[in-house]
């Protein structure tokens, strides 16, 4: 377990799959996670995303900031930090400074990573550094009791918005692309084959990436909006799916309530901590 | 190699995920747990464990000489 063999994997004690074994401390589960919300399939994602890559566990980090999203950290077993709420991204960049060794993968929640930490985001997608942020998007504060988060949809509804929200809501990954990400991606909780690759491809990539992920959350989310259960919403995710090139194709008004599915973004820009590692070199060179 | 699908209830929330997607529906909640559902064929397909939020129901490979 953590701490005793990091690498390697100890002979199964409880009743689950070898994925789950290996990349979450079974001994902390079922976790607190309503029943039907979609965190624990973001993070099945992001487990299996890693799998995928084979990356050693010493060289991963999971760093998450505060909310329901963010209990994440505590779940898996890898280098963890839980940090202050919306400081996730400012954290992890520290992190990824001090060991640009590490794959650094942020999980974090709408409020956390586009209000509470959207300084933090806009400037670490600014930076272009390596890191791995994967939004669990579920429209709504969940922890605090249901209050209407910059992703909740103008009109929907939440505790403190009982006659529609007014707002207009943040397209996450949109966002990022507007300040310099250079891997910007949408998936669901839904499509989970489409979404392990797009978070793939986001860890292999020199940069900063987002994978904003379409979550659900029946308790808050879904009962304010009288959206169903966490059955109806994923049905609904599963009928109003748009591929990610379609929907390029497709006006605001015909996007609206669409669930994007794919990749946004990818372009090539050179990755901070580089750039931070030619000035380190160059200083020890006119040292000698 | 021998597959078979084996389901944890006691972190299984009944949220019933993996019974609305199963290709065959062969699950069934009960009681807020899930089950196999009688009379039913499962595939094996593994499309519940990709989907389950709770980490409730998987597909175990286990080698033939019992070891996983």
């Amino acid at each position: 377990m953590a701490g005793v063999n990091m690498t390697g994997v100890s002979p199964k004690t409880a009743q689950v799959s070898d994925l789950i074994w290996k990349y979450m401390r079974p001994e902390n589960m079922p976790h607190i996670w309503c029943p039907g919300c979609g965190h624990g399939i973001i993070m099945r994602e992001v487990a299996q995303a890693v799998e995928n890559l084979g990356i050693d566990r010493d060289k991963l980090m999971i760093v998450s900031g505060i909310g329901c999203s963010s209990r994440a950290a505590g779940y898996m077993d890898a280098n963890t930090l839980h940090t202050t709420h919306g400081r996730a991204i400012a954290f992890a960049t520290g992190i990824k400074i001090a060991n640009p060794e590490l794959e650094v993968i942020v999980l974090t929640g709408d409020g956390d990573a586009s209000a509470i930490g959207g300084n933090h985001l806009i400037h670490a997608c600014r930076r272009n550094i390596g890191l791995t942020v994967v939004v669990m998007n579920n429209s709504i504060y969940g922890m605090t009791g249901g209050q209407y988060s910059p992703t909740t949809p103008t009109g929907e509804f939440g505790t403190t918005a009982p006659y529609g929200n007014i707002d207009r809501d943040f397209d996450v990954a949109q966002l990022a692309i507007g300040a310099g990400a250079t891997y910007a991606a949408k998936g669901s909780v839904y499509h989970v084959p489409q979404t392990v690759k797009l978070i793939e491809n986001g860890i292999k990539h020199k940069g900063f990436s987002i994978i904003d992920v379409a979550d659900v959350c029946p308790t808050y989310y879904g009962r304010k909006n009288k959206k169903g259960s966490a059955v109806n919403m994923m049905q609904y995710q599963k009928d109003n799916m748009v591929p990610a090139d379609k929907a390029k194709t497709m006006t605001e008004e015909e996007l609206k309530g669409k669930i994007v599915v794919g990749l946004l973004k990818e372009t090539e820009y050179p990755e901070y901590t580089e750039e931070y590692q030619k000035i380190i070199d160059r200083f020890v060179k006119g040292a000698k | 190699m021998m597959k078979k699908l084996v389901i944890n209830s006691a972190w299984c929330k009944g949220c019933g995920i993996c019974a609305a997607f199963c290709p065959k529906g062969a699950l069934e909640v009960v009681k807020e747990k899930v089950r196999r559902k009688e009379g039913t064929d499962c595939i094996l397909c593994g499309q519940c464990e990709l989907r389950c939020p709770d980490y409730a129901i998987y597909v175990d490979e286990t080698k033939e000489d019992g070891n996983a």
